[in-house]
């Protein structure tokens, strides 16, 4: 142990010892078991790559990257869409929250923003199918009719509505709980001092949380938003119900023909698969690992830049 | 929290003693096996095709009825999953959307099976797939091979082609656009649908059977056969295909078999598979049906899908045989055949099918 | 336009140099009618289409957002203007949030009512087919899983935060920390896969459990329990650690009773999260614990049914009665949200008791 520890206490007594003990055991079993989802995902995907292509029937005529380029591509931008609609949101609902409404409504305005929390993914698929889609087609029509010179709306636009631009949102109503909720509890935890400094000096409401609130709560909006990100890039069952995905790569938003994502492919195409098929799943699989792991080593890298170890320094 | 939970879980656990071992009304208790008509008892697990389901479910309700003190347990995890799963020795039997392919039974044996022995397979869910579409005031559209090849590889897009308007005269075709949906899992349903489209209309369909769907013919992707539904009832000129136990209110297609325009039925869907040859080259009991999609018979509906169930000849020891005996033969039997139509509306076998069937049950071992 | 309906009243307010309290409202009045009427003429020139009150609220939200802009800018100055803007923005979040929470809550709750009864919550599917039948097994399955996944996961991901945040030190916290992030990023599905894996190479082919659900879930649970822990201890402020060991006391003491009840209340809310993610989970429970229609208590006997299983495949699967199957799945889906609520509720009632008392 290092300078802060030997600055408080010197001598580890027997409590200290245990407690430590069983935190650092705790930690370890985490890098254990991710190491046995790792070695099992890495040892069933190594089939995938070394039988030939036209041996995996999956595959149609491609190769195993044409196969999973665009699951790829459709995973990272759904859930770029699907957070750059909830991080916005989400800072609006949790600064409302912590410093807008009333004091005694905030708590249950909190736990009204839970509840979306607690609607189990597949009703998300139900609902984003059966009422969302058909209800934002015309919308996506009427894109197309103003704005198909934008190449992101350049259409035809889809008959159902199932498009990317509809699953993100729904991916977005789905990550909304888990950014507001830390990102409100991060914002809650603003040294009250600092507040009131700002006030006191004459900001107004709006400068007292640029000036206290985000400086503090930073590293914890981009810690919500990594988890939120976690999230909509595994989500499983609501993208599956929702996304018409034909395979294509393509930014157009509103037309029929969308990516699918790496978790969704591998949901809607398990059960059928067998033999090398299973494998080729599961290195998909294993790509979305790796993307997560690079996507979170950059979030990282933001976030320490700004460190600090606790904000009442 | 730590708290919460257990006491959530000891007051759960104080709940189950309170309600004897089982807590479903109308489950049967520990004590509830004084009378046993059958003397039949056990588990009996099988896995397979999602599409057998709700068939299943009502197999095995009248199954577990006649025997309370059997459970059968069909685990719904897809064709290859069941397969897989079956081949690995995990289950009983197997619930299959195609049979099994003769290199692959060549190739390795069968975990619950003794070695080197045959295995049976049975078609025991025949199921008519229906092509649905979603247009106001149409209820029923005749169409040829062809033209339904043409509107899902995206070479006919408008509702008024003169390609559909020719086979249906009197119909006012509106001037719309025509979304084709197909199933965007991979799916039993695809194969036997684009199977039918590479044999009828060669020409136009030039991909072959296929369970994914190539990415140039476009158009819109729903997942499961309820996705397929959902997105054809709520989309505007939508086409697509699924279970005819699903079409509902929406259009159907007549399918043209020789000259006459043939609608879906339970009867006209058995009537193919009878007419269609037994793949060759299997073993004695492995009834692997070779459908003949382009056959001009009258009355046949061309569209099916079949989905086998798939047992060993020979078990291995421990398996409960007497089990899987009467399961399978109540399932083939006119009353299961009977309870499968009323629940998933599929086509009862025929009786020259069911005596090949009982005759590879009754050998068993 | 908007700008002078709204300015009438101003003219008594403007000498203070503050807009009086009604005019924010007058103002979001005004540029709501005046949206309004002007899609009425748009409606009238177009009698074919659907009066359209989305969009008319929505330009009158927006007309809003600028009017009490240029409005403040001009009475009170730029500094206020554009706190009255953000703050019109953030109510706007929160009202848009509310939108598809309402929209999901309606839907489920008519569609699922029909069938919340009596026989829904004391039936299994056993024996059932077309109407009836109840998800009691499907019920116990989802609290015997979660909760086994929440007893593995909440001491192991507790102590884990403790670990990172109060002990950890050095490239093993830093790579656990890392790790962690990744396990986020777990498919569910490839957790179902794993613990299937997982049984199949102790238990034989095809095993199908309880327990491995559990794990499963476990695996998915970890790291959010981790994650949101650890965001909420590092937010304790230093001077409360230091002012305890001032006191002598140990640091086992003071993160036990000193860290850890301050951040009771976002803990208990990172910890309802992740049981929220995980009770919702379909495809690694189809995969690992797999499908049945008996009641099965035993963890590690046979497979064991889920509510969100449950919903899938009665949606999925719906035969020829599809109308009782789908009341099936709407109940079970407003179930399994009325488990969740009542999870929170309970949380939220242990971390009030067990939060320090100051005033927030």
């Amino acid at each position: 142990m290092t300078a802060p520890t030997d600055r408080n206490r010197p001598v580890q007594r027997l409590g200290d010892r245990v407690f430590s003990g069983s935190a650092l055991a705790a930690g370890s079993m985490i890098l254990g078991a991710l190491a046995l989802v790792a070695g099992f995902l890495v040892l069933q995907s190594v089939p995938a790559f070394t039988t030939p292509p036209d041996e995996i029937s999956i595959l149609g005529d491609k190769n195993l990257w044409d196969y999973a380029w665009p699951l790829i591509f459709g995973t990272i931008w759904a859930a770029i869409l699907a957070l750059v609609i909830a991080i916005p949101i989400s800072i609006g609902i949790a600064l409302f929250i912590s410093h807008y409404a009333p004091r005694r409504l905030a708590q249950s305005l909190g736990y009204i923003v839970d509840l979306l929390a607690a609607v189990p993914s597949v009703v998300f698929g139900l609902w984003g199918g059966n009422v969302l889609a058909p209800l934002v087609q015309p919308f996506y029509v009427w894109l197309w009719e103003s704005f198909s010179w934008i190449p992101l709306f350049a259409g035809p636009p889809s008959g159902t509505g199932r498009t990317i631009l509809t699953a993100a949102v729904v991916l977005a109503v789905m990550v909304l709980p888990i950014i507001t909720a830390i990102s409100r509890e991060v914002f809650l935890q603003t040294p009250k001092l600092h507040e009131e400094a700002a006030l006191a000096l004459g900001a107004t409401r709006w400068e007292m949380i640029r000036m206290t609130v985000f400086p503090f709560g930073r590293a914890g909006i981009i810690s919500a938003s990594m988890l939120g990100l976690g999230r909509a890039l595994g989500e499983t069952m609501a993208v599956a119900m929702v996304l018409s995905a034909t395979g294509l790569v393509t930014f157009n938003l509103i037309s029929s023909g969308n990516p699918s994502t790496i978790a969704a492919n591998i949901a809607l195409s398990f059960p059928e698969a067998y033999g090398t098929n299973v494998n080729v799943l599961i290195a998909t699989g294993l790509m979305l690992f790796a993307i997560t792991l690079i996507v979170n080593a950059l979030a990282r890298i933001v976030v320490n830049r700004r460190k600090a170890f606790s904000g009442a320094n | 929290m730590k708290i919460t939970r257990t006491g959530g879980i000891a007051a759960l656990a104080l709940a189950g003693t309170l309600a004897l071992s089982s807590c479903a009304a109308n489950e049967p208790g520990t004590g509830g096996n004084d009378d046993q008509p059958s003397g039949l008892s056990g588990t009996l697990i099988g896995a397979g095709a999602s599409s057998q389901q709700s068939a299943q479910e009502a197999w095995v309700a009248a199954f577990q009825t006649a025997n309370p003190d059997v459970t059968v347990e069909y685990d719904p995890v897809g064709s290859g999953g069941g397969r897989d799963t079956f081949k690995a020795g995990g289950s009983q039997f197997a619930g299959s959307d195609r049979a099994f392919k003769l290199d692959e039974i060549e190739a390795d044996d069968f975990g619950a099976c003794i070695a080197g022995t045959d295995i049976i397979e049975i078609p025991a869910y025949i199921s008519p797939i229906a092509v649905i579409f979603n247009l106001d005031g149409i209820d029923s559209l005749n169409l040829d091979a062809a033209t339904l090849a043409g509107i899902f590889t995206g070479q006919i897009t408008k509702w008024n082609d003169a390609a559909i308007a020719s086979q249906n005269d009197g119909v006012e075709l509106p001037d719309l656009q025509i979304t084709p949906v197909h199933r965007g899992d991979d799916s039993g349903t695809t194969a036997n649908f684009t199977d039918y489209l590479a044999v009828a209309a060669p020409e136009v369909w030039t991909v072959g059977s296929i369970e994914s769907w190539p990415a140039e013919f476009g158009g819109e992707a729903a997942n499961q056969t309820s996705g397929m539904v959902d997105a054809v009832t709520n989309g505007t000129g939508t086409i697509g295909y699924a279970d005819a136990s699903r079409a509902g209110d929406l259009g159907t297609v007549a399918v043209k078999v020789g000259d006459e325009y043939v609608p879906y039925s339970p009867e006209a869907a058995a009537a193919i598979v009878d007419a269609s040859p037994l793949e060759e080259g299997r073993g004695e009991f492995d009834l692997a049906v070779s459908l003949e999609r382009d056959s001009t018979a009258s009355g046949v509906y061309p569209i099916v899908l079949i989905s086998y169930l798939i047992a060993c000849t020979e078990y291995a020891e421990g398996a409960p045989v007497e089990l899987v005996k009467e399961y399978l033969a109540y399932v083939v039997s006119a009353e299961g055949q009977q309870a499968a139509q009323e629940a998933a509306g599929s086509a009862p076998i025929s009786d020259t099918l069911r005596e090949k069937a009982l005759a590879g049950i009754n050998s068993i071992k | 336009m908007t700008a002078t309906t709204g300015a009438k009243p101003l003219v008594n307010a403007y000498a203070s140099g503050r807009l009086a309290k009604p005019v924010p409202w007058a103002l979001l009045g005004a540029t709501l009618l005046v949206s309004a009427v002007s899609f009425v003429f748009i409606w009238m020139a177009e009698p074919e289409t659907e009066y359209n009150i989305a969009a008319a609220v929505f330009l009158g939200v927006v007309g809003y957002a600028a009017a009490i802009y240029v409005v403040s800018r001009l009475v009170e100055g730029p500094r206020p203007a554009m706190n009255r803007l953000i703050t019109t923005l953030v109510v706007l979040t929160f009202v848009i949030a509310l939108l598809p929470l309402i929209s999901l809550m309606f839907t489920v709750i008519v569609n699922g009512l029909p069938r919340f009864d009596a026989t829904f919550f004391t039936w299994s599917m056993r024996n059932v087919v077309g109407e009836g039948g109840g998800a009691i097994h499907a019920i116990i399955g989802t609290l015997l899983m979660t909760g086994t996944a929440a007893l593995i996961s909440i001491p192991v991901g507790l102590l884990t935060s403790i670990y990172l945040v109060e002990y950890g030190r050095g490239p093993l916290a830093r790579a656990i920390t890392f790790f962690v992030d990744v396990m986020t990023g777990i498919p569910s599905i490839v957790a179902g896969l794993f613990a299937y894996a997982l049984f199949t190479l102790i238990f034989g082919p095809g095993v199908r459990l309880g327990i491995a659900g559990a794990i499963a879930l476990a695996v998915l649970m970890v790291p959010v329990v981790v994650r949101s822990s650890e965001e909420m201890l590092r937010l304790v402020p230093n001077e409360l650690r230091e002012a305890s060991y001032a006191l002598g006391v140990p640091k086992w003491l003071t993160v036990l009773k000193i860290v850890l009840p301050t951040s009771m209340a976002g803990i208990t809310t990172g910890v309802m999260l992740a049981v929220a993610r995980v009770i919702g989970e379909t495809a690694p429970l189809l995969v690992a614990a797999g499908f049945t229609t008996n009641v099965n208590w035993n963890l590690f006997d046979g497979r064991m049914q889920s509510l969100p299983v449950f919903v899938y495949s009665s949606y999925v699967s719906q035969g020829t009665n599809a109308a009782a199957s789908l009341d099936r799945a709407w109940a079970g889906a407003l179930t399994l949200i009325v488990i969740v609520m009542l999870l929170n509720l309970i949380g939220r009632l242990v971390a009030r008791v067990f939060a320090p008392k100051v005033g927030r």
